[in-house]
């Protein structure tokens, strides 16, 4: 059985991109069949994150208008086997995309035994977005600790829950997963930053992975690795960990806490 | 974080606490804007309809919105109307008024 996965979160730089990257790459590599689609038709940049821009031939907006074949549009990753990328087009808009042509896209991608199809939101609550939601059994939201990220997050619930397939077919709701980006435990410590308890409290969704602010994302993505690929990182770790939780496993939440400050630090600090 | 923060009481600079008091409100008021009736679209898409009937207005004229306060819920309806609108000023005024008069018996119920 295929499961449909969309990356979202409302607000734009959050990163969704990152986070598709990282779960497409995470899930590939416990051997699940995995495409990533950058729904982000116009301003595509999935293809730079996973490091294969001069690869891309086809795109989404081939594949929906049926001007290439899925085997021609899917992109092989390099480095790790059984992941795809989807690439979007980056001449044309977000009308080009219609419910119609990325159904049947999803429906190809399901006879092609895929077992996870995750899709790249772009930001925004338009039409890119809403296609992207569409057709989601599950939902990765997508959170900075900061205000319009949370106020955002929550709008995009809410639309997941009256304009998705599911909500719209009475069929049982999308499964929804909070994944905190950019976190600083230091400043939470300090006050000048909500807590996972604050956000968790706020949206009052399931949590399934706290990513601390990391050198290594930028690092990663001036690269085009996915982050998880860089396992001493906590990034990369704290990713490792959200995908056993997304596969099922209870695994307690690290990289929660301040690291502990030695007593000059605390004087003079 | 250094020794003169000993010094300061430490309360003034949470500025997360104050970020979760703004959040919780906020979400808490749009959250019961799209938890509304079924019905509500619906009513909105009638109630335009005969807006138009007399008015030519855009679909965006008309904003509806069901608040709770105490005990009753509120229906406010707010009505945009153009002001180059053929039947002019006096009937844009009088609209007006009867959309006051219907606020007001929405409240008073």
């Amino acid at each position: 059985m295929t499961k449909t996965i969309v990356v979202t979160s409302g607000k734009g730089g959050v990163g969704k991109t990152t986070t598709s990257a990282s779960i497409a790459t995470g899930l590939a590599k416990r051997g699940f069949k995995t495409v990533v689609i950058d729904f982000d038709v116009g301003l595509r940049n999935l293809d730079l994150i996973m490091g294969c821009e001069r690869r891309v031939v086809y795109d989404l907006v081939n594949l929906v208008n049926q001007e290439a074949s899925l085997h021609q549009t899917l992109i092989k990753d390099k480095r790790i086997e059984n992941l795809y990328i989807l690439p979007a087009s980056q001449t044309r808009d977000k009308d080009a995309l219609t419910i119609e042509g990325v159904a049947r896209v999803i429906h190809k991608l399901k006879k092609s035994d895929f077992d996870y199809i995750i899709c790249d939101s772009p930001a925004g609550i338009e039409k890119g977005a809403k296609m992207a939601l569409y057709f989601a059994d599950e939902a990765i939201v997508t959170t900075n600790p900061e205000v319009s990220s949370v106020r955002d997050s929550d709008r995009i619930l809410g639309i997941l829950q009256s304009e998705s397939k599911r909500s719209k077919m009475n069929e049982e709701p999308v499964k929804e997963h909070l994944l905190i980006t950019r976190y600083n435990p230091a400043r939470v410590k300090d006050g000048q930053m909500l807590s996972v308890d604050d956000i968790v409290d706020l949206l009052a969704i399931p949590l399934l992975g706290i990513i601390p602010e990391s050198p290594s994302v930028l690092d990663c993505s001036n690269a085009g690795k996915p982050v998880i690929l860089d396992e001493e990182s906590e990034a990369g770790q704290a990713y490792s960990d959200a995908i056993d939780r997304l596969l099922g496993e209870a695994k307690p939440h690290r990289f929660m806490d301040a690291p502990k400050k030695g007593l000059l630090a605390r004087l003079f600090g | 974080m250094g020794i003169f923060s000993f010094f300061k009481t430490g309360k003034e600079d949470q500025s997360a606490s104050i970020a979760k008091d703004r959040l919780q409100v906020l979400i808490a008021h749009e959250r019961t804007g799209r938890s509304g009736p079924d019905y509500l679209p619906m009513l909105k898409q009638d109630i335009l309809d005969v807006i138009k009937k007399y008015v030519a207005v855009g679909d965006d004229a008309l904003s509806v919105q069901l608040e709770s306060q105490d005990n009753c819920d509120v229906l406010e309806l707010n009505i945009t109307l153009p002001e180059d609108a053929e039947s002019d000023e006096e009937s844009a005024e009088s609209a007006r008024r009867r959309a006051m008069e219907r606020r007001q018996a929405a409240n008073a119920t």
